[in-house]
């Protein structure tokens, strides 16, 4: 994907703002804003903990969040298959509305178009969302060695739900999705000034390709505890089953902080006492060793690479 | 979760590791049989805790990375005819054949589908009654009992639009090729532990018998693996030679019935030809001719014996497979060969001695 991102789009609108985060940044006069877009696609629409209207809204929040930017405002734009009933539509307008409340962010323009059966499926939403940068130069090219690495909470829920809502796989499993807007969590370490250097939402390849992506970035070693890693039962057992690797596996209501070192505790509290912080940990550090490698101290003590996901998530055969 | 948290504990892992140094005597060198072997010690960083000499060499038991270019080809090719669904699981999508992929097919516009059980793709066929659906079997004995259900539900059914093009392979047969063989020299053999669930321990009797070289029946955690490195090193270190079982909690000495009375029902012993290995004999299955309107080379013969026998592949996977060469020593390793591009199964299979390398040790 990176490589089809570069070659087609990055190649032809490549420009200063146009960069390696989540969100764009733009300066207006003194202001400085964040501009963020997503495409979402989901089957089933309606699963485990949410549906593709709370994630649309979430992911777009959350990727302002990474920004340090407080969400204002964002559009949503339907694409909709001829025979969606309007139920269906009503119920994902609905949630699209509170979980915009929740994440203390309007919903203020979209658009719909309904395409003849089969040219989609079911309902494809694109959300746009502004935000106002509360504090500029957080970005994922700003880690260095020292910081602390806080993760809000467990792993692989989302991706381990849909997969399982969607083939009808191992029954009598109760999984359900993270999908969640973090505004709480992060606007909390912004206003009592904890030094963050970086965030991500570890969405779709999971915490391995956000992982990753920052280390990259920022030129830097992470180094990461497999045992502070949290997987829920469910979750762990669905990926043994399938044969998934769990840091692969997506989240949608899951930030990665990078903070520095001497106020990681502070930081860790704040999360915690934040509703979709309970489970925080700092799962590990960033070191001084080979740029752009992520190593993972695993539960028996030894060491291995952490390697970014390579296309869709297959299940095994035994 | 029970059954495996125990057999990650650093405590006792960090207890056999300080055994396994106090009497391993000398180099040995030990063959992981199973992919999942590989993966699983990659993953855990294993080989990072064996003495001093002791090493782990990958063996032929990647079911994704054995099975015949031709075999592949013939599958793709089905693809290309319409009104056939091909379905398969979900580790074979990106196995390069010679032309093209499951995936690249997939994105090109034939119909293929990722299943999760052969009974999947019977119920494929249930709804597509219009259409072939071809389920491509894969895998070692592990995997070959869900296939032999798959052809009897249809059978029961009489479905007229399901068929299995059979690439199923038996482990005993390629075990004694590759020793037979002489091309490696190994101390020991850990055992498939799920394959021994289907065959049981006492399928490996020839082995020391016969060849003089202790095995150990293994499971996938890292304490799992340490035993079963364990009990080989014992072996090796008081000339001994036997059939170990570690894997005690869900492997016994003799075949578990059920599936051997499955297997037998459907299918009969034949030679198969391996990536890598050649023909060997007696080392895969054919669908017995009471199943035979289920076996998709019977039922598309003419249009398989169209596709071209697939040319030399730059790929040295079979050298891998034979525990002749390891991954890093190919010279397209992480140059030529990556899970992007991939020039054979190895680098791709989720059980591929290339891709547990590339993943996790480079």
């Amino acid at each position: 994907m990176t490589a089809l991102i570069n070659k087609v789009f990055l190649s032809r609108y490549g420009n200063a703002a146009f960069r390696g985060d989540d969100s764009a940044l733009l300066r207006v006069g003194t202001q400085h804003l964040a501009l963020t877009t997503d495409s979402y696609v989901v089957t089933p629409i309606f699963f485990p903990g949410g549906d593709i209207g709370r994630l649309a809204v979430s992911g777009t929040v959350n990727d302002l969040l990474t920004a340090a930017a407080r969400p204002l405002a964002l559009s949503a734009s339907f694409i909709i298959e001829e025979g969606l009933e309007i139920k269906a539509l009503e119920r994902i307008a609905q949630s699209m509305r509170e979980t915009a409340a929740e994440g203390g962010a309007a919903i203020i323009t979209g658009d719909t178009k309904v395409v003849p059966r089969g040219s989609a499926d079911k309902v494809f939403i694109t959300t746009t969302g502004v935000g106002e940068v509360l504090r500029p130069g957080i970005t994922g090219a700003a880690v260095r060695p020292g910081d602390k690495i806080i993760l809000t909470g467990s792993v692989g829920d989302h991706g381990a739900t849909v997969m399982i809502a969607r083939e009808n796989l191992l029954e009598g499993t109760s999984l359900s999705s993270d999908v969640a807007p973090l505004t709480e969590i992060v606007l909390n370490l912004l206003e009592q000034g904890c030094e963050i250097h970086a965030m991500r939402d570890p969405t779709r390849g999971g915490i391995a390709a956000s992982l990753n992506e920052i280390a990259r970035q920022s030129q830097v070693c992470l180094e990461i505890e497999e045992s502070a890693v949290k997987v829920r039962p469910g979750v762990a057992a669905a990926c043994e089953a399938l044969g998934l690797d769990v840091f692969k596996v997506a989240n949608e209501g899951k930030m990665l902080i990078f903070v520095a070192s001497g106020d990681a505790e502070k930081a860790l509290a704040l999360v915690r006492a934040s509703r979709y912080g309970q489970d925080a940990e700092i799962i590990g550090a960033v070191q001084d060793g080979p740029p752009g490698r992520v190593q993972v101290r695993t539960s028996i003590g030894t060491a291995r690479i952490l390697d970014p996901p390579s296309g869709e998530l297959l299940p095994r055969i035994c | 979760m029970k059954f495996i948290d125990e057999f990650r504990d650093k405590d006792l892992v960090r207890d056999l590791v300080r055994r396994l140094g106090q009497f391993a005597a000398g180099p040995a060198t030990i063959m992981e049989v199973c992919g999942t072997h590989t993966m699983a010690a990659a993953r855990f960083g294993l080989k990072t805790l064996l003495p001093p000499g002791v090493s782990l060499v990958s063996g032929p038991g990647c079911p994704v990375c054995v099975t015949a270019q031709a075999d592949l080809d013939g599958f793709l090719a089905l693809g290309k005819e319409p009104g056939i669904i091909l379905s398969s699981f979900g580790d074979m999508l990106r196995v390069p054949g010679t032309a093209t992929s499951l995936e690249k097919e997939r994105a090109a516009g034939a119909a293929v589908r990722v299943v999760y059980s052969p009974l999947d793709a019977v119920d494929l066929a249930r709804q597509e009654t219009g259409k072939q659906v071809v389920f491509f079997g894969v895998g070692f004995e592990t995997t070959m009992p869900a296939t032999a259900v798959a052809i009897q539900v249809a059978a029961a059914e009489d479905l007229p639009n399901f068929s299995v093009f059979c690439v199923h392979k038996t482990m005993p047969a390629a075990l004694r090729a590759l020793l037979s063989a002489g091309e490696v020299k190994v101390s020991g053999l850990l055992c498939p532990g799920h394959v021994t669930t289907i065959i049981g321990a006492s399928a490996y009797d020839f082995i020391p018998q016969e060849f003089g070289v202790p095995c150990a029946v293994t499971g996938f955690e890292p304490l799992d693996l340490l035993l079963g490195i364990d009990s080989i090193l014992h072996q090796i270190s008081r000339g001994q030679a036997r059939v170990d079982n570690v894997y005690r909690r869900a492997v016994q000495v003799q075949a578990n019935p059920r599936a051997q009375a499955l297997l037998t029902d459907v299918f009969a012993a034949a030679d198969a030809a391996w990536r890598g290995l050649g023909v060997i004999p007696g080392s895969g299955i054919t669908i017995k001719e009471k199943y035979r309107q289920f076996d998709a080379r019977a039922r598309f013969a003419a249009l398989l014996a169209q596709v071209p026998p697939p040319p030399p592949s730059a790929c040295r996977c079979g050298e891998v497979l034979r525990g002749v060469m390891r991954p890093q020593e190919c010279p397209r390793f992480d140059q030529a060969c990556s899970p992007s591009h991939p020039l054979g199964p190895c680098m791709v299979s989720s059980e591929g001695a290339c891709a547990a390398v590339y993943r996790y040790e480079r």
